[in-house]
């Protein structure tokens, strides 16, 4: 009875405990900023570190709580969806991808910010592409574009040039891109040709550095944004589909094994690019984050060693190359009961000084005017100019709030195809019968 | 409440003869049910609260992002409807059911068996090493033994390195016959329980009965059959459903070796409701999943029961 007794005693103080961390979380003076922080990407713990610092000193009184979450892309969106879900772990300030803001704002996770930003003398920075990426499907702001970036080839000139493809690289077509990894594998047999992202296991980063740059490169399109209707049964679909198939079925890829772990973007640019073991990879603007001084990576002949080409459409037709631009903001809770000094804290984040830091050290594309032209960014960096520059070939991802669960049906499609599950034609069916679910009916998709 | 206590008063009816007043009798009842209303309590909030809530969720398009997050709207059987029509969640069920059967009711039933057989009339040294060894694999927590099921059959690991020292070059495991993989993982980490089960239930098996069949002339495997597994009928059918029960929710060990994949190819039903409810962020989906794993694992429970008659002797 005693030990049944001294365990009730136990549960009771546990959960007294439990109740405590709850309530305190929620009082008034706290901001609690929810960021992610996974592998290499630490660029984002150090920004908000030092922009607490700067927050307390400003606001005496205030203390701001940091949640690094330490968590995948595709688990990360998981935890913050949950944490949103109450009112007792909604963080007030959350570092929020564009892809997700009209979904998340549909979902009562977001509050606006359009009364905020209208007293914001550095609202007129930003211009009107970065304004409209962090709008909902109703119009109204939710976030602020922390930067931006693009998309397009990272070759290493040492290995092609051992293959024997002239460097600097020109491809002009999708079989220009294929030959060129077809002779890195016939002259060296220890390096992975190239790569593109795929499956479930890499999540966003599959869809959009993989897929989207391969299928937006053909005639066809995932939206047609003009009749707001999704598309089915495209052959550019199965195009890019054939080409996940080449490389993965065709050994041009790495092992799809690895391919699939979670983990493997972080492989990517922090061990097989550096050490030389992948030639071409299709992958973002913001890979040097890893490889300069601060980065969790350093990799000081990075530049001499890697060059960058955009990436050509399928058959080089006009513009002739192709991108995909996304990025992310902060964004401000709902159920936030501090929602003044956490726009505050936005504002401090975004101000020029800090969105300059941040933009160099996670070598983003600036969406400040400010910054943009200001020489520290400009000479930061030497691809800042290429990819800034393929912002004019650039497409952004349909800006509506089902997006997300058409992302999955994507990756899943893609992983049927690498594994050998499905041939490209069967996955594109399987999508194509699924889409109808995932968009909110049958009425919402267009059949080519 | 009702139903338990009903049974209670109407035996008393029959022993106690009408002196015992109404009152009285109901009170007693009362106070002799009063210390299971804090196990009931906890069976109703941490239990039922759960079910109901799932079977709930099941009918509604619940969701951890879009409009569907801010209020879920009731979509009577769409969910189910849904899953029926998709050959990933057949597929599903279909390798739910060979995991079943080739971890827990052969794998662990039948070997668990055999080596509590075995391990009676071993020696007491190798019974203690043997036992030792098979209980560690038991007393790991999921996750730990996960991986290190991960680090024997991944492709660079210590199964195939194994395998290499005799000169075969083993397959990738995790990759090639991920079901394999981790149905024989399942077999290492669960041979424990059911071992340790048959162990008790073999030492409540009379020997007199076993000699006398032994003069009337039955043979090991005859008294096998005939003597000792329906005597221990009932630590049978209770191993079963509980080894049962637990490996229908396995997901540690399957999410950390093979994460479902590759593609889909194992992909039981607890990793397909992870994947929907959490992945994808269709709550509703994923509740409909675990509420028909539910079902399969009460269609079980009941089969044993029926199959083995435990309470009839």
């Amino acid at each position: 009875m005693k030990r049944i007794l001294s365990a009730l005693a136990i549960g009771a103080v546990a959960a007294a405990a439990l109740s405590g961390c709850s309530a305190g979380s929620g009082s008034d003076k706290v901001i609690k900023v929810a960021y992610q922080k996974f592998g290499n990407f630490t660029q984002m713990d150090t920004q908000m570190k030092s922009v607490a610092k700067q927050f307390e000193a400003q606001n005496k009184g205030y203390t701001v709580k940091l949640v690094p979450i330490q968590a995948s892309e595709n688990d990360y969106y998981t935890k913050l969806s949950l944490m949103n879900k109450a009112a007792s772990t909604a963080p007030d300030v959350l570092y929020e991808d564009t892809f997700l803001i009209k979904s998340d704002a549909d979902a009562g996770y977001l509050a606006p910010l359009d009364s905020y930003v209208k007293d914001w003398s550095d609202w007129s920075k930003f211009p009107d592409n970065a304004k409209q990426a962090g709008e909902g499907e109703n119009g109204k702001l939710y976030g602020i574009s922390m930067g931006t970036d693009t998309r397009a080839l990272w070759y290493n000139k040492d290995l092609l040039k051992k293959a024997g493809v002239e460097v600097p690289w020109q491809p002009k077509s999708w079989q220009d891109v294929l030959d060129a990894a077809k002779k890195v594998k016939a002259a060296e047999p220890g390096v992975t040709p190239i790569n593109i992202y795929s499956g479930k296991g890499g999540g966003e980063q599959s869809t959009m550095q993989g897929f989207e740059m391969l299928l937006y490169g053909t005639h066809d399109t995932l939206y047609d944004s003009s009749s707001k209707k999704w598309i089915a049964g495209s052959k550019g679909f199965v195009d890019s589909l054939d080409v996940i198939k080449e490389i993965y079925q065709g050994g041009l890829g790495p092992s799809v094994q690895n391919a699939l772990d979670p983990n493997f973007g972080n492989t990517v640019s922090g061990q097989l690019l550096p050490q030389g073991k992948l030639a071409i990879d299709l992958d973002g603007s913001w890979l040097p984050q890893n490889w300069i001084k601060s980065g969790a990576a350093p990799w000081s002949d990075w530049n001499k060693v890697m060059g960058e080409v955009a990436m050509p459409t399928q058959d080089g037709a006009s513009p002739g190359t192709t991108s995909m631009s996304g990025g992310w903001t902060l964004a401000l809770g709902s159920k936030s009961k501090n929602k003044d000094a956490a726009w505050d804290f936005i504002k401090l984040a975004l101000n020029k000084k800090n969105s300059l830091k941040y933009d160099v050290s996670a070598t983003q594309i600036a969406v400040r005017t400010d910054v943009a032209s200001d020489p520290t960014y400009t000479d930061a960096n030497p691809t800042n100019k290429f990819f800034s520059d393929l912002v004019k070939v650039t497409h952004f991802r349909p800006a509506t709030s089902v997006y997300p669960k058409v992302s999955n049906n994507i990756q899943v499609a893609m992983e049927s195809v690498m594994t050998g599950q499905a041939t490209p034609k069967q996955a594109a069916k399987t999508y194509d019968d699924v889409l109808p679910d995932a968009v909110g009916g049958a009425k919402h998709v267009t059949t080519k | 409440m009702s139903s338990l206590t009903h049974p209670v008063t109407t035996g008393t009816r029959g022993r106690g003869g009408p002196s015992s007043p109404r009152p009285r009798r109901l009170g007693r009842t009362i106070g002799r049910s009063a210390p299971l209303i804090p196990s009931m309590v906890l069976v109703a909030v941490f239990l039922l609260g759960p079910v109901i809530s799932s079977f709930y969720g099941s009918f509604t398009d619940m969701s951890l992002t879009g409009s569907a997050a801010a209020g879920a709207k009731f979509v009577g059987f769409d969910n189910y409807v849904q899953l029926f029509q998709n050959p990933d969640f057949l597929q599903s069920v279909w390798l739910t059911v060979l995991f079943l059967v080739g971890s827990a009711i052969i794998g662990q039933n039948v070997l668990g068996m055999g080596l509590a057989m075995l391990m009676r009339h071993g020696h007491a040294v190798v019974r203690a090493v043997v036992g030792t060894l098979v209980v560690t694999a038991w007393i790991l927590p999921e996750i730990v033994a996960a991986f290190a099921a991960y680090a024997f059959f991944h492709d660079k690991g210590t199964l195939n390195e194994l395998l290499a020292l005799v000169g075969i070059h083993g397959p990738n495991w995790l990759y090639a016959l991920p079901m394999i993989a981790v149905i024989l993982a399942n077999v290492w980490r669960g041979t424990a329980f059911s071992m340790l089960v048959y162990s008790a239930a073999l030492t409540d098996v009379p020997d007199d009965v076993t000699e006398s069949a032994e003069i009337d002339g039955a043979g090991g495997v005859k008294r096998l059959i005939y003597i000792t597994l329906p005597m221990i009928r009932r630590s049978i059918s209770t191993n079963l459903m509980l080894t049962t029960l637990q490996t229908l929710s396995v997901f540690t060990l399957i999410y950390v070796m093979t994460a479902g994949g590759p593609g889909t190819k194992s992909s039981t039903l607890p990793i397909l409701a992870y994947q929907e409810a959490f992945k994808f962020s269709q709550l509703g989906l994923g509740t409909a999943i675990a509420t028909i794993l539910l079902v399969i694992g009460a269609i079980f429970s009941i089969v044993y029961i029926r199959a083995l008659k435990p309470e009839v002797d």
